[in-house]
């Protein structure tokens, strides 16, 4: 569905990405995983045009991303939850999830989709009028999650969804995420948490300082000896 | 004072603050989603005037007719500064920006000079704006009734864009977080247009009302009126609608009634609104209405 080929980044003298290959096929959950300023968010946001690939090709479907703006990678099908959360604080949650459904038509859909993000985040109805800015760091990402999910996308990338959470919220995302899945989307994952991510994933990509180190099956990474030393602890 | 004479005085001052707010709405817009103060925008209202003037007398169109397509000109003319001069700087640091908006300003009085000439030219009024009505002993031009009432309506219409439409959450997401706009699929360049052509359109209407006041226009006459509704959106907090509003409403009585408790400060009108900016800045730089945006 998404294959990444040689691709090169550079911010001014910064080579950020060292000619990554990945793939990530219909259906499965692929993670890449990853220390702090490994270069994952940078790979996301060339995915989204956010920032300009300096070589390489990033294909969707067959169709080629770089160079198209990033409201068009988001009509063909791609949504991202990213680092941060980045949700709106002065819209309320409600409006929040219609941005996400910006380039939906039909307000019954929309309603039936805003619905639907309901029963899986039960606690965002509880907040539907409430202003984004005013929820906690856990209500943040699970608006941050359902907002992506609200342009129906075919491949749903989330940056780092775990990150300051504490341990019961992160195994509530990781369920959440798991249950998305099986809902027939397609995740590519980006964790600093590895355990987490590579027991959800199908496969699993090790990125160190922009260049792919390691990949294989979730399970054989969680086996490999030196991805138990550096990651796992 | 007497009831006349404050009747008078309410009437004038609810007109001029209604001009100054409605001019005031196209700066607040624009700075809300670029963040850019965009000095080009008294001038822009001063081209819809010109637009308006040529319409009636070399096209001799009726007078509505030619102030719809004024004002659809001028919402063109909007689009086309932003493209041609806003968005190659874009991405530059923000005085790029506002250099560029001060060069347009230039430009925009310098070709209004050359191409219809420094001498002012009178304006018409329509009929029924021109009658004088007279209320409880106070005699005033129908216009100056009629231009808040218009006012009113631009803004109803502005603030149901801005705040129940798709293309109005789109616009308050940009000023929050241009990045992530992006990342919900919306095309940012285009609602940057629209912002453009909505604050230009509705600087038109408040020229033409201008015009119609004098009733007369020249090139420069963008000047001082864009100054002051410049004034009345920081008063407001700029980047907010209801409070640019509130700004020129605020500005156009403060005006009006010092003038008229002591007619010595006759000669300082205009500095009224610069000592109003120098107050805002120092003791209230987010204005009366401005929420704190994040950096
Ligand atoms: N906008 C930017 N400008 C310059 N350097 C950047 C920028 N964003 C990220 N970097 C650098 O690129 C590298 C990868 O960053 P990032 O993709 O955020 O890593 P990760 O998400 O894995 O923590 C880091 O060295 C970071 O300092
Ligand atoms: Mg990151």
């Amino acid at each position: 569905m998404l294959e990444i080929n040689d691709l090169n980044v550079h911010y001014g003298g910064i080579h950020a990405l060292k000619g990554v290959t990945l793939s990530v096929p219909e259906g499965k959950i692929i993670t890449l995983v990853g220390a702090n300023g490994a270069g994952k968010s940078t790979l996301l946001r060339t995915i989204c045009g956010l920032v300009t690939a300096t070589g390489g090709s990033i294909r969707f479907e067959g169709r080629e991303l770089i160079g198209l703006k990033t409201f068009e990678i988001i009509k063909l099908g791609i949504a991202m939850a990213p680092e941060g959360r980045k949700i709106f604080v002065n819209l309320s949650v409600y409006e929040n999830l219609l941005m996400g459904a910006y380039n939906r038509k039909g307000e019954t859909e929309q309603k039936r989709d805003i619905e639907w993000v309901y029963t899986i985040f039960p606690r965002l109805r509880e907040r539907t009028a409430q202003k984004g800015g005013t929820l906690s760091g856990g209500e943040q990402q699970m608006l941050a999650v359902g907002r992506a999910l609200m342009s129906r996308p075919r491949l749903l990338m989330l940056d780092e969804p775990s990150l300051g959470l504490a341990p019961l919220l992160i195994r509530e995302v990781f369920r959440i995420i798991g249950q998305i899945h099986g809902e027939g989307t397609t995740i590519l994952l980006i964790e600093q948490n590895a355990m987490a991510a590579l027991h959800i994933a199908d496969y699993g990509y090790v990125l160190e300082t922009g260049k792919i180190v390691l990949e294989g099956t979730g399970k054989a990474l969680l086996e490999d000896e030196r991805v138990r030393e550096a990651y796992l602890g | 004072m007497d009831v006349t004479i404050l009747l008078q005085q309410f009437i004038n001052a609810l007109s001029l603050g209604s001009l100054y707010g409605l001019i005031a709405i196209g700066y607040t817009m624009v700075y809300g989603i670029l963040r850019l103060i965009n000095f080009a925008h008294g001038d822009i209202m001063m081209m819809g005037c010109f637009f308006a003037f040529y319409g009636i007398f070399m096209f001799s169109l009726s007078w509505w007719a030619s102030f719809v397509i004024a004002i659809v000109l001028t919402a063109v003319l909007g689009i086309m500064i932003d493209r041609g001069a806003y968005r190659p700087v874009r991405n530059a640091p923000r005085i790029s920006a506002l250099i560029t908006a001060i060069g347009v300003s230039f430009l925009l009085e310098n070709v209004g000079l050359v191409v219809f000439g420094g001498r002012p030219k009178g304006f018409p009024r329509p009929e029924f704006l021109g009658t004088i009505h007279e209320l409880w002993g106070v005699r005033f031009l129908g216009l100056l009734i009629w231009t808040p009432l218009v006012t009113l309506l631009l803004l109803a219409f502005i603030l149901f864009v801005v705040y129940r439409t798709r293309v109005g959450r789109a616009m308050r997401c940009i000023s929050f977080d241009m990045e992530t706009t992006r990342l919900m699929g919306v095309d940012v360049n285009r609602i940057v247009a629209i912002t453009f052509a909505i604050g230009s359109a509705v600087a038109a209407a408040g020229g033409i009302l201008w015009a119609m006041k004098y009733p007369q226009i020249n090139p420069l006459m963008g000047i001082i009126p864009g100054l002051k509704a410049f004034v009345a959106a920081v008063l407001g907090g700029i980047g907010n609608v209801t409070g640019a509003m509130a700004g020129g409403l605020l500005l156009g009585f403060a005006e009006i009634f010092l003038v008229a408790i002591n007619p010595d400060l006759a000669g300082y009108r205009d500095a009224i609104a610069f000592a109003i900016l120098i107050l805002i800045l120092l003791f209230r730089p987010s204005g009366l209405m401005g929420e704190k945006l994040p950096e």
